[in-house]
């Protein structure tokens, strides 16, 4: 139990009367990079969202079953928001930087989650700097931090969504598609990023780059059409996957 | 193998924004039916040709172009009716944004503007679009479900079908599949190489694989400048003259 | 002990947030308390004299019995010939700033005028209207010279309101629309205003309460005192509610206790309903909203 860090059971998910994920069970190890593949549509997206709880701004959203996240019930009573989402960070398909400078974006969360401790200015430099430098965005903007995040081409705001989410060092990582926009020496030394991360965080990394999936993941596991079709460790997912559906997919087989 | 009038000449092409320069001096020619690859690392200015193919200078005050184009030896960067120019070319961009209406009204948008009012002519194109986009399967039974709630592959798609619709002459396609798997791009390719019959497109691609799958000739873009344009197989051969090229298309088999 | 559950900084998040939120609230009781004693007071002082007649039957015996009927109907007229002339214009020319109008000194003058022209008093505006549509425009004291005079008053708030409306549209989806061919107009008609027509209700919402109220600006250009018959057209003069109210208030002797009490009744209950039916239209159309 204590080596599970995303468990879900049963959990179906209807957007007004459209059902997007069906009985979805799956457990993503504790400290592991775990893959979630599967044909544009089939709810990838919506299981990475259920897990934080961002859906639920949709009011015609209704969910049953439900999430663990490090053990605890993620929708318990208890459950405050906030806590959830500093333990489980995440980034989005489509860069989403706060119309900030790019220092403020980087040390946003931090900000807000350090209360009002005060921090020196050389304290903030140090995560900012490090933060910056761990998404390979330092010597870029290094000479612009004050300048306006928005301003960044779709790249390099990426990178920044990833960078902001480390200076409170959440356990989960949630990343749809992060390297979707970026050029192939960025994908690289990002996949390199989220690879060295692993045993320090839990990553569920929603990819439609099979060869990332492949080399950047421990476990893998493959949705079709809203349900989970198999999970397993990434080599076997690949070298003997236990459906017909399944191969065809990495295989690129299609009607 | 190309022996026509070129469908698009470029001629000293440059783009800046504000002081920044984007595109310096590009020359290139890009004939009838071939897909026309560019490739190239970030920041190289790809986008920006395709921005400035389409006239979208006049979308942000910022940008200015400078150089000649040609579409069917008309200079474009002259021409007073930019509507029936931007009507003639297609346009997909990597951000894909469903516009706030259904999914049918989202294809249908081009057609009206066009004039087609006719319901079954509409669903007729309606329909094409979406299933030439890999998309119809998915959204047939809720086309009238709002196409900015769709997901990010599936918005993609349908800018893909919009961009059809409108029945282009030219179809650029920028980055077009980075949202969409691998299966359903495959998909999409084997519609292009259909299209291609038809139509001319520009394909602007970080993926060189892809380019490779699908151009019939590919430019280089770096920082900025043209590199060389070559026959992608020559390209991919290494028998291109720049090592620069061939260090590009190398580094990203390794 | 959930893993999960709140600390001591969520606790402090939660005290300011339950502190700020407990504090807008207040401020929106406070606001909301003279509204609800006014309209306490109007209710029980008013009510005795509501009725049917008194809605359908036009004053007598000096304004001090009979109905309210033709300042009721004056100020229907007033607020619609108003709205007739300030809405098109007023959203034209937000359309147009927020569409079309290059960013340069120009245009930031403009912008900057409008906002004056939103601090400038009734009174001032009275005597434009007087100066400008009465005399110069030769309309005379007219349901046409009050209402365009309150048009021009009220602009401010409708093109303000638009433009703010207008460009929370994403830009995104205009530059998709471009890259189509579609032209600017097809563009705004197809795609910005049916995304932003619930802002300018808002907008045109305040203007018919400022309209409906004023009293001022048409006491000089266009509504009587005391008139028995309705007004047949645009050019003639009418009694309206506003007025009828300050000349039954102050202006005529033997008045009973509640009269004035009852015509402020049904004139806000006027600009209640009227308010209450462009909501629920912006409500609807909210929720059929895109993205
Ligand atoms: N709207 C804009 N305003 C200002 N600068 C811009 C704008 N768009 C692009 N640039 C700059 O122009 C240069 C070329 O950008 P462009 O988007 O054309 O490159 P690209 O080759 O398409 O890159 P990528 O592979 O990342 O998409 C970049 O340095 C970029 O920062
Ligand atoms: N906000 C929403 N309202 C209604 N339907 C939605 C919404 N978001 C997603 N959907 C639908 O739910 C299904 C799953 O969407 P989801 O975004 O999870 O897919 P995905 O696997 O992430 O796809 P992609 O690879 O294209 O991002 C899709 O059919 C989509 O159209
Ligand atoms: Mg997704
Ligand atoms: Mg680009």
């Amino acid at each position: 139990m204590a080596d599970i860090a995303i468990e879900t059971r049963d959990l179906n998910l209807w957007y007004g009367t459209f059902q997007a994920l069906f009985d979805v069970n799956i457990q993503v190890k504790k400290g592991m990079i775990t893959s979630l593949i599967g044909p544009s549509g089939c709810g990838k997206s919506t299981l990475l969202r259920t897990v934080n709880r961002v859906n639920e701004r949709l009011g015609y959203v209704r969910t049953t079953g439900s999430v663990d996240v490090l053990g605890q019930d993620a929708f318990g009573e208890d459950v405050e928001l906030a806590r959830l989402r500093k333990e489980v960070g995440m980034v989005f398909q489509r860069p989403n930087p706060l119309p900030l400078s790019i220092r403020d974006n980087v040390l946003f969360s931090h900000r807000i989650h350090r209360g009002n401790a005060k921090a020196s200015k050389s304290d903030e430099d140090v995560l900012l700097e490090d933060a910056l430098r761990q998404v390979l965005l330092w010597d870029d903007v290094k000479d612009r931090l004050n300048q306006n995040a928005t301003s960044l081409s779709l790249e390099e705001q990426q990178k920044l969504c990833i960078a902001r989410l480390l200076p409170v060092k959440p356990s989960v990582l949630l990343m749809d598609e992060p390297t979707s926009a970026l050029d192939p020496k960025a994908t690289a030394a990002l996949e390199e990023l989220i690879w060295s991360f692993r045993g320090s965080y839990t990553i569920l990394i929603v990819t439609h780059n099979m060869a990332q999936a492949r080399r950047a993941s421990e476990d893998c596991a493959f949705m079709l059409l809203g349900k989970m079709m198999e999970v397993a460790p990434t080599a076997d997912l690949f070298l003997s996957p236990q459906l017909p559906e399944t191969a065809d997919y990495i295989e690129g087989r299609y009607g | 193998m190309v022996d026509n009038a070129p469908k698009l000449s470029v001629r000293n092409l440059s783009v800046r924004y504000g002081d920044k320069q984007a595109l310096n001096g590009i020359s290139l020619d890009v004939f009838p039916n071939e897909i026309f690859g560019i490739i190239g690392p970030a920041n190289s200015g790809k986008t920006s040709f395709l921005r400035a193919l389409n006239r979208m200078e006049e979308f942000d005050a910022n940008m200015t172009v400078e150089g000649d184009i040609l579409f069917e030896g008309q200079d474009i960067t002259a021409i007073r009716n930019v509507y029936a120019l931007r009507r003639k070319v297609g346009v997909v961009f990597p951000l894909p944004v469903g516009l706030p209406m259904s999914i049918y009204e989202n294809v249908a948008f081009a057609p009206k503007l066009a004039g087609i009012k006719k319901k079954a002519e509409l669903d007729e194109i309606v329909e094409r679009c979406l299933i030439r986009a890999a998309l119809w399967d998915e959204v047939k039974d809720r086309l009238d479900a709002l196409g900015s709630l769709l997901s990010g592959g599936q918005q993609q798609r349908l800018t893909i079908a919009r961009a059809l619709s409108q029945n282009p002459e030219l179809l650029l396609l920028d980055e077009f599949s980075i949202a969409v798997d691998p299966v359903t791009t495959m998909r999409i390719e084997d519609v292009l190489k259909e299209l291609k019959e038809e139509i001319t497109i520009v394909l602007v691609t970080n993926l060189v694989q892809q380019a490779r799958r699908l151009a019939d000739r590919t430019a280089f873009f770096l920082e900025s400048e043209l590199v060389e344009t070559a026959e992608t197989e020559e390209l991919f051969s290494g028998v291109v003259k720049d090592q620069r090229t061939r260090d590009y298309v190398e580094g990203r088999f390794g | 002990m959930s893993l999960f559950a709140r600390t001591g900084l969520d606790e402090h998040n939660r005290r300011v947030e339950w502190l700020v939120k407990t504090l807008f609230l207040l401020m929106t009781v406070l606001l909301i308390i003279p509204v609800a004693l006014i309209m306490g007071i109007l209710i029980q002082r008013g009510a005795p004299v509501l009725s049917w007649g008194f809605l359908t039957e036009v004053p007598t015996n000096g304004m001090t019995a009979g109905g309210i009927f033709t300042a009721l109907i004056g100020t229907v007229w007033i607020v619609a010939v108003a709205l007739l002339a300030s809405v098109p214009i007023g959203v034209a020319a937000a359309v147009y700033l927020s569409e079309y109008a290059p960013d340069n000194w120009l245009t930031r003058a403009i912008n900057l005028a409008i906002i004056n022209l939103a601090g400038v008093p009734s009174i001032v505006h009275a005597l434009f209207g007087l100066g400008a549509f009465v005399v110069f425009f030769g309309f005379g004291r007219s349901i046409l010279a009050a209402s365009l005079t309150l048009a021009v008053m009220t602009l401010p708030i409708v093109i303000v309101a638009t433009r703010e409306s207008l460009q929370a549209v994403p830009h995104a989806f205009r530059e998709a629309c471009w890259n189509m061919g579609a032209t600017r107009w097809q563009t705004i008609r197809r795609v910005v205003l049916p995304n932003s027509i619930s802002g300018i209700l808002t907008g045109v919402i305040l203007e018919v309460s400022r309209t409906a109220g004023e009293t001022a600006p048409i006491m000089f250009t266009g509504a009587a005192a005391f008139l028995p018959f309705l007004p047949q057209g645009v050019l003639d003069q009418t009694m309206a509610m506003s007025l009828h109210l300050y000349v039954v208030s102050t202006q005529v002797p033997d008045v009973p206790d509640a009269l004035p009490f009852g015509v402020a009744l049904v004139l806000i209950s006027m600009v209640l309903v009227m308010n209450a039916t462009s909501i629920a239209f912006r409500i609807y159309l909210r929720n059929k909203r895109k993205w």
